[in-house]
C-alpha cells in the first residue's frame, strides 16, 4: 500500500511538474467588481476568475478547495483588500503554495490602497463587531473609486505583462472617457436623491452615502456584522418616529428580513440593492450595476 | 494633494520640452519647411498631453473637494443616531513605531468543561484495543481545557514560523507545534519542518479548537491516539490542474502514538496522502482523501495500564476520507451543513507482550453539523471499529475484544456568540467498553488575538 502511493506520487510529479504556465495573464479576482474591472482594462489579454458571485457574502467563504486550485494558477490577485478576505483568503494563498500571490509580492492588488477609505477605527476591539482596521473596505459603492483603481491596475497589468502595456494603456483611455460620461449621466440622474435621509442594514454603504449625499440616520446592526435583537429593531423603530427615513438599504447578499420587518413596521420601502455585480438580473456588468443601484433608490423615491 | 503637485510638476516638464527644440541650432533651409512640420506635430501631441493633465488635475482636485474628512470616530455618519451600546470608544490607537512592531501574531485558546457521567471516565477503555496517551475522557465535574497560545509570523520573505504551546489543565506545558513553512519555494511546493500534527485523514491536523465534536472520533482516539503529531518533515505540491490535487508527504522520528521509542538515524513514521476536490455548484463543495501512515514501535505501552504491556512491531494505518459541505448560494454565515465520514483499515503486525500478533484494525465514522440558524448548530456523530479477535495466549489481555464491536453516538447542540466564542452541549453514549457509558458534556472556548483562517 505505502509503495503504490509513494509510487503513484513520483509519478504524478514527473508527468504534472512539467506543465508550463499559460500565456495570458491569469488573473484572480475576489470579487465581481473587479473581476469586471480587470476585464475592461485587460481585454482579452487575461484570464479573469471571480472567486465569489453577486449573492455572497465577500467576508465570510469558505477556503474550498476549487480556491486554492485557482489561486495556485494566478498571476496576480485583486481583491478589496482592507480586511474584507481576511477570513479566508490569507489561508488560500498559503494553501496555493504560490509566491507570486504571497503577501507584499507584485502579484497583490489590493483596491482600496489606491482610494481614501472612511471610517478608519480610532481603536480595535473586538467587542465593536467585525470592524476593519484600516477603513470601511466597501468602496465599490462609489463608482467615483472606480477611476484611481483602474488606472494603478492598467500600471499592474503594464508591470506584469509589459509586451501588451500600450494596449492596456489604450483600454484605460477609453474606459476613462466612457466612465467620467457615465459618472455625469449618473450624477443628474440621482439629483433628487440628494440629501434624503436612509437607514442602512448594515455599515457597507458609506461611499455611496458620500458619492449621492444621502444622509445614513440610523444603522439596523448594533454592531458590525452582529445581527440585531428585537429590543434593538424596537429602539430603531423609536428613532424612525422621530426621524423618518425615505428607505432601508440592504445588499443582495444580507438577510431580507431585518430590513423588511423594520421598514413594514415604520412604512418605509426596503430596498435590496445589487451592491456588486450579479447581485441583482439587471446589474450584470460594471455600468448596470450603477444604473440599477439608481433605479432602485429612485424608484423607492417615489 | 500630492497628486496636484506631481500634475504641476508633469506639466511644467511637459511645457519646457516643448521649449527645448525651439531652441535647438538653426537647421539648413531645405530642412525648414519638414522640421517646422514635424515641430508643429510635436507641438500638438505635447497640447493634446497637456490638455488631458490639466483635464486629469481638474477631476482630481474635484474628488479631493468631494472627499470628506476621514471621521475619526468609527462608524458615525454625520447626525447618525448611535444607539446605547453602539457608540464607539473615541480612544486613538497608538500608531508611534516601536520595538513591538515585528511582534508576532500572538492567538490564545482558552476552553473550560463540565462533565457528568455514568462510569468514572480515568478507567475507560476501548474493548481489544492497546490506547495511547490522553485518549480517555475529560474528567468528572468541572475542569479546564488546554489553553493554548500561538505565536506565528513570517520568518523572512521565504519562511513563516509557528509555536502553539499548550497548557493543561493540571499546570503542565507542552510543545503541541513548533515548525517552520517555506512560503517561496516555486511549482506548487510548500516544505515544512518541526513538530506539528500530520496531514493524514481529513480531522488529523485541526487543532481540538477546531474540531466538530467535544473529543475526537472512536477511530482516531484508538488508532492514532486522539490525533498524530510528531517530529519531522513534510513536503506538500499543489498540482498545477484545473482541479484541486494535493499530494505530500511525511517522515517523523516516530516518538508518538501508534509510534513508540523508535530509535533509529531514519524515520520511525512515514506517511503520504493525496487529496482532491472541487465544487458542485455555488452552494456545495467537496473534498476527498486518501492517506497511508506506517509507524514502528518497539516496546510501547499501553496508556492507563499498570505493568508491562508492551506492544514491539509495526502498524499500518490507511484512512479513506470523504467531506461535502453545503452553504445556500455559497453563504455559510445563516446556514450551513458539513458532513464528513472517514473508513480506516490498520494492520498490526508484532508482538504483544512476546506474543506474536498479526490483525486487521478496522474502524469508521460518519459525522453531521447543520447550522441551521445564525448562531445555533446541532450535530449528530456514529463511530465504530470492528471487532478484533485475539490468540488464546492473549485472552484475558488489553488486546483481547471480548467478542465486542466498540461503538458511541454522539449529540451536539452548540450556540456561537460569534465567530470566536461558543457554547457546546455533547451528549455521547459509548459502548466501547466493557459496560456502556453515557456522557454529558459542556463546554466553552474562545479564541482571541489575530486567528488565521482554518482549512476547508
Amino acid at each position: 500500500m505505502r509503495k503504490i502511493l509513494m509510487g503513484a506520487l513520483g509519478a504524478a510529479l514527473l508527468a504534472l511538474g512539467a506543465a508550463g504556465p499559460a500565456s495570458a495573464l491569469q488573473v484572480f479576482a475576489c470579487e465581481p467588481e473587479w473581476a469586471a474591472l480587470s476585464k475592461e482594462i485587460g481585454g482579452d489579454k487575461v484570464v479573469v476568475y471571480v472567486a465569489t458571485t453577486g449573492v455572497q457574502d465577500p467576508h465570510l467563504i469558505q477556503a474550498r478547495p476549487s480556491l486554492i486550485s485557482k489561486a495556485r494558477a494566478a498571476d496576480l490577485t485583486v481583491c478589496t483588500g482592507a480586511e474584507l478576505e481576511i477570513g479566508w483568503l490569507p489561508m488560500i494563498v498559503q494553501q496555493s503554495a504560490n509566491k507570486k500571490i504571497a503577501p507584499g509580492s507584485r502579484g497583490v492588488f489590493q483596491p482600496t490602497d489606491y482610494v481614501r477609505l472612511l471610517e478608519a477605527p480610532a481603536s480595535l476591539d473586538r467587542s465593536q463587531g467585525d470592524i476593519h482596521a484600516g477603513g470601511n473596505p466597501h468602496i465599490q459603492s462609489d463608482p467615483r473609486n472606480m477611476l484611481p483603481v483602474a488606472k494603478a491596475l492598467t500600471d499592474r497589468f503594464a508591470e506584469l505583462d509589459p509586451a501588451n502595456a500600450g494596449y492596456y494603456r489604450g483600454r484605460y483611455a477609453t474606459f476613462s472617457t466612457n466612465w467620467n460620461a457615465a459618472l455625469k449621466r449618473w450624477a443628474i440622474q440621482a439629483a433628487p436623491l440628494r440629501g434624503q435621509p436612509i437607514a442602512v442594514q448594515h455599515r457597507s454603504w458609506v461611499y455611496l452615502e458620500n458619492w449621492l449625499g444621502l444622509r445614513r440616520v440610523v444603522a439596523l446592526e448594533p454592531k458590525p456584522g452582529v445581527p440585531p435583537s428585537s429590543g434593538y429593531l424596537a429602539q430603531v423603530l423609536e428613532v424612525l418616529k422621530k426621524q423618518p427615513v425615505k428607505m432601508i438599504i440592504r445588499a443582495a447578499y444580507e438577510d431580507g428580513r431585518p430590513s423588511e420587518f423594520v421598514g413594514g413596521r415604520a412604512g418605509v420601502p426596503a430596498v435590496m440593492l445589487p451592491y456588486t455585480i450579479g447581485g441583482s438580473d439587471q446589474a450584470n456588468n460594471l455600468y448596470a450595476l450603477y444604473d440599477d443601484t439608481l433605479n432602485r433608490m429612485l424608484k423607492a423615491l417615489k | 494633494m500630492t497628486r496636484g503637485v506631481t500634475g504641476f510638476g508633469a506639466a511644467a516638464a511637459a511645457v519646457l520640452m516643448i521649449s527645448s527644440p525651439a531652441m535647438a541650432a538653426p537647421a539648413p533651409p531645405a530642412d525648414l519647411a519638414s522640421l517646422q512640420a514635424q515641430l508643429n506635430a510635436l507641438r500638438s501631441d505635447y497640447e493634446a498631453k497637456i490638455s488631458d493633465l490639466e483635464r486629469r488635475l481638474k477631476a482630481a482636485e474635484e474628488q479631493v473637494a468631494a472627499a470628506p474628512v476621514p471621521n475619526a470616530n468609527v462608524q458615525a455618519a454625520p447626525g447618525e443616531v448611535m444607539i446605547a451600546d453602539a457608540a464607539p470608544t473615541p480612544e486613538p490607537v497608538s500608531k508611534s513605531a516601536s520595538a513591538n512592531a515585528m511582534n508576532p501574531g500572538v492567538s490564545v485558546v482558552l476552553n473550560g468543561n463540565w462533565v457528568a457521567t455514568r462510569r468514572d471516565p480515568r478507567g475507560a477503555a476501548i474493548s481489544g484495543y492497546a490506547l495511547g496517551d490522553e485518549t480517555g475522557g475529560l474528567p468528572r465535574g468541572f475542569s479546564l481545557g488546554e489553553s493554548e497560545v500561538t505565536l506565528a509570523a513570517n520568518v523572512d520573505p521565504y519562511l513563516s514560523a509557528n509555536l502553539t504551546a499548550s497548557f493543561s489543565g493540571d499546570n503542565e506545558v507542552s510543545v503541541e507545534e513548533a515548525y517552520i513553512q517555506s512560503t517561496a519555494l516555486p511549482a506548487g511546493i510548500t516544505l515544512k519542518a518541526g513538530r506539528f500534527f500530520s496531514a493524514v485523514g481529513y480531522l488529523n491536523e485541526r487543532h481540538a479548537h477546531n474540531w466538530s465534536f467535544i473529543d475526537m472520533p472512536l477511530p482516531y482516539r484508538a488508532l492514532l491516539g486522539n490525533q498524530y503529531g510528531d517530529d519531522g518533515v513534510q513536503a506538500r505540491w499543489l498540482a498545477p490542474t484545473p482541479f484541486f490535487l494535493e499530494l505530500g508527504t511525511e517522515l517523523y522520528a516516530g516518538n508518538s502514538y501508534p509510534a513508540g521509542n523508535t530509535s533509529k538515524n531514519g524515520a520511525g513514521t512515514q506517511t503520504a496522502f493525496v487529496r482532491t476536490g472541487g465544487d458542485f455548484n455555488d452552494s456545495s463543495s467537496w473534498l476527498a482523501g486518501l492517506s497511508y501512515l506506517h509507524t514502528e514501535a518497539h516496546d510501547r505501552e499501553t496508556a492507563g495500564v499498570a505493568g508491562p504491556d508492551l506492544f514491539s512491531g509495526t502498524d499500518g494505518l490507511g484512512i479513506a476520507s470523504a467531506v461535502y459541505k453545503w452553504a445556500p448560494g455559497g453563504n455559510p454565515a445563516e446556514k450551513n451543513f458539513v458532513f464528513s465520514g472517514e473508513y480506516f483499515f490498520g494492520r498490526q503486525d508484532g508482538t504483544f507482550n512476546g506474543v506474536p500478533i498479526r490483525r486487521d484494525q478496522n474502524g469508521w465514522y460518519a459525522q453531521g453539523v447543520y447550522q441551521f440558524t445564525k448562531r445555533w448548530t446541532a450535530g449528530l456523530r456514529y463511530a465504530a471499529l470492528d471487532e478484533v479477535g485475539v490468540r488464546a495466549a492473549l485472552a484475558g489481555s488489553t488486546l483481547d475484544g471480548l467478542g465486542r464491536k466498540p461503538s458511541a453516538w454522539s449529540g451536539l447542540v452548540e450556540y456561537d456568540s460569534s465567530e470566536f466564542g461558543r457554547f457546546r452541549l455533547q451528549y455521547t453514549r459509548d459502548e466501547a467498553d466493557a459496560r456502556p457509558n453515557d456522557t454529558l458534556m459542556f463546554q466553552y472556548t474562545v479564541v482571541y488575538g489575530p486567528h488565521g483562517a482554518h482549512r476547508y
